[in-house]
């Protein structure tokens, strides 16, 4: 435009660098205003994105904390022989006919005893009481006097999880506003409740079996953990792991190195690439029909949910290894091939290990994807079943029906009672504590193996 | 014609190592080498020389097969080594990689340690029993490379961590280690400054005694500094080959006198 007649001082040849250098010309100004702009841009750019980082961080932190601690009560229970073991002789067999029902009225005991040593003044009913407390306490008890039948006849002292109101009441998410339509508790339960708080009797610490634990029914969220799911996480992970792994690097070192470069091996390329851009969903629905309709294999089994993320974590390992492969200078592969070695040797002695940072970097990255990955698990069953026990062996962990922690997230996210909400929130900080150690771990291992050259 | 037959008569007399016969390259639908015939002697230094394009570094290739890593290319005619066709269909190209070695243009030491940047050829081909003599032949290469003196002291540290000239040097110890019979090097020098090029020109007339060195390079002094035969490449043509000597001297063809004085290339 008018750029040339700015540029031209009078009198001199057009296009000439005449002028003082002392002095910026207006092209020059508006080169570097444009840089400054730019420069601009791309702080605002890393500050919008620290920003949601931090909102991000700060909300799950705020809303997530509150599951690894929980509200108990400690009470002395006595375990009376006249209900527990009618015959004396402390046989297991009729100590296990005892259901949980049968213990219900220790617990009630226990509860007015304590209140009753306290002296505290109430006028609720027993009922009410024992609402206090969580309904896996009788489940507690039962557990602790099969395991321990010598207990029988003593008084045990014994921390119950308080009742997922009382829970709400300690961390501010239930108060005496929000339970008016609430038949689960009163405030005079609440009035009560303060008062133990006073004694030391109720109160609200770490709680481990969150992140041990198993999750629990919907009328328990208090007893709910991630424990059990994280084990079926970790279950996948290890046959994605296993078959994804060494299937993905000898797909990619052939497809890079071996193979001959015509129409099929296009064709492969651009499908894998493709495949990579599949849905996690379609890899989820094909995993229905293969590995359950077809191959009979379990339904909600960590091996099914496993194979399928495998399917889905291949083409990014494939990709992944595939460029770092292509990174590795030519001439490596020169020298060796110049000095006799043959082509395999070539790879694996020279252009494998100067590849593997790469390659495991995109493995744990795979890994770490599959991690996080919930719609494949919806198909295949792995949502909304409840393991109530920890699978006690590698095979059992494979086979058995599990949930993983992501599903495990959203099951707790889509149910009713607001406590199952707040350990959505604590599970989705494991699953990045998770996230965030892999990351590390991928670090770590690429720095060592790059300096060791 | 005189001139022709005392030089033909010469070329005979001596041992040759390395004959081509009617070699075509083609590199899909391009035809890179035309037809070309050359006598390689052994305990000789034979230097290509050429304008860029010219196909003297394709013929390189030819010689240890490496132009096999290239799916277009396509090579006809023969290639004896000591009166074996190269390109039989029997002939492995990894064990005659091990008897023809080869240096490239940019120094390429694997990032490993000098030890094994040396000891890799003599252990993929179990040249040595057991550490010790391995060691004997680490050592002997590298002294008959010359670097011997600089690296002795680290040689567990990195070959990437050498300066140029260093790791060139360290590059043809690598390839001496495997013990072959035919050098080849492609532009050696070519990314050295003036005090590693002397050492390594120095280095390649002592390899001599030993092999027959085949040397592809763009400076003619080189050539004339190094070599006892020259061959000059025109266009994908052997335009003329002989002595040192005579090719700078006395070329005959018209193309080789307007390229080593300069008119061409």
């Amino acid at each position: 435009m008018t750029d040339t007649s700015q540029f031209q001082t009078p009198g001199s040849q057009p296009r000439s660098h005449a002028g003082s250098l002392l002095q910026t010309d207006a092209r020059t100004k508006r080169r570097n205003a444009a840089e400054r702009r730019f420069r601009l841009y791309g702080k605002a750019a890393i500050a919008a994105g620290l920003l949601m980082l931090v909102i991000l961080v700060t909300t799950i932190l705020s809303r997530g904390t509150g599951a690894f601690t929980q509200t108990f009560m400690t009470l002395q229970v006595e375990l009376l022989e006249s209900k527990l073991d009618k015959k004396g002789n402390r046989d297991l067999g009729d100590i296990k006919k005892v259901s949980t029902f049968g213990y219900a009225p220790l617990i009630k005991g226990a509860v007015q005893a304590k209140i009753e040593s306290l002296g505290i003044e109430h006028d609720l009913k027993a009922k009410q009481l024992t609402g206090l407390l969580s309904k896996s306490a009788a489940a507690q008890l039962r557990n602790f006097v099969i395991a321990n039948p010598d207990q029988i006849g003593q008084t045990v002292e014994f921390r119950f999880l308080a009742s997922s109101r009382v829970d709400g009441y300690l961390k501010g998410r239930v108060s005496r506003d929000s339970i008016a339509n609430d038949k689960s508790i009163s405030p005079a339960q609440l009035d009560l409740v303060d008062a133990l708080i006073a004694a030391g009797v109720v109160e609200k610490t770490f709680n481990l079996d969150f992140i041990t634990g198993a999750d629990a029914s919907d009328q328990r969220p208090e007893a709910a953990g991630i424990g059990v799911a994280m084990l079926g996480s970790l279950s996948m992970m290890l046959v994605v792991l296993v078959l994804a792994l060494p299937i993905g690097v000898a797909a990619s070192i052939y497809l890079e190195e071996f193979a001959p470069k015509n129409w099929i091996t296009d064709i492969i390329e651009v499908n894998i690439s493709n495949l990579a851009a599949v849905p996690s969903i379609v890899f989820g629905i094909l995993g229905l029909a293969v590995f359950i309709n077809y191959m009979h294999l379990p339904m909600s089994a960590p091996l099914v949910g496993g194979l399928v993320l495998t399917l889905m974590t291949l083409p990014t390992i494939i990709i992944s290894t595939r460029a770092s492969l292509k990174s590795v200078p030519p001439s490596i592969r020169d020298a060796a091939l110049g000095v006799g070695a043959s082509k395999m040797q070539a790879v694996f002695h020279h252009v494998l290990p100067l590849a593997a940072p790469g390659i495991l970097t995109g493995t744990i990255i795979g890994l770490a994807q599959a991690l996080g990955e919930t719609a494949p698990l919806l198909l295949i069953g792995m949502v909304g079943f409840i393991a109530s026990n920890a699978p006690e062996t590698l095979a059992e962990g494979l086979l058995s029906p599990n949930s993983a922690m992501p599903a495990q997230i959203y099951e707790w996210a889509k149910r009713a009672d607001p406590a199952f909400y707040e350990r959505a929130w604590g599970g989705i900080i494991i699953l990045l504590v998770f996230l965030v150690t892999m990351n590390t771990v991928a670090v770590l291992l690429r720095r060592r193996f790059e300096r060791r050259w | 014609m005189n001139d022709m037959t005392m030089l033909e008569r010469d070329v005979t007399s001596e041992t040759s190592k390395i004959s081509a016969k009617n070699v075509q390259v083609y590199y899909g639908d391009t035809h890179a080498i035309k037809d070309v015939n050359v006598e390689i002697e052994d305990k000789t230094v034979t230097a290509f020389i050429g304008p860029s394009g010219c196909g003297k570094s394709t013929f390189l290739r030819c010689i240890n097969r490496m132009n096999d890593t290239i799916a277009t290319c396509r090579v006809e005619g023969d290639i004896l080594l000591d009166g074996e066709d190269i390109y039989d269909r029997r002939v492995d190209p990894v064990q005659l990689r091990a008897k023809v070695g080869m240096v490239f243009q940019k120094p390429n030491p694997f990032p490993k340690s000098i030890y094994d940047n040396v000891a890799y050829g003599p252990r993929i081909h179990g040249l040595s029993r057991n550490k010790a003599e391995l060691d004997e032949i680490v050592e002997k290469s590298l002294r008959r490379a010359a670097i011997w003196n600089e690296v002795k002291d680290r040689l567990d540290a990195p070959g990437t961590g050498l300066s140029g000239g260093q790791q060139q040097r360290l590059c043809i110890a690598r390839a001496i280690a495997t013990q072959p019979e035919v050098l080849l090097m492609d532009e050696p020098c070519s990314a050295l400054d003036p005090i590693a090029t002397a050492q390594v020109e120095e280095l390649i007339d002592e390899l001599r005694q030993s092999f027959s060195v085949v040397i592809v390079t763009h400076s003619m002094q080189q050539a004339a500094r190094v070599s006892q035969k020259t061959a000059f490449f025109h266009l994908g043509n052997l335009v003329e080959f002989g002595e040192t000597g005579q090719i700078f001297t006395n070329p005959k063809d018209p193309r080789t006198e307007s390229y080593i004085t300069g008119r061409i290339g």
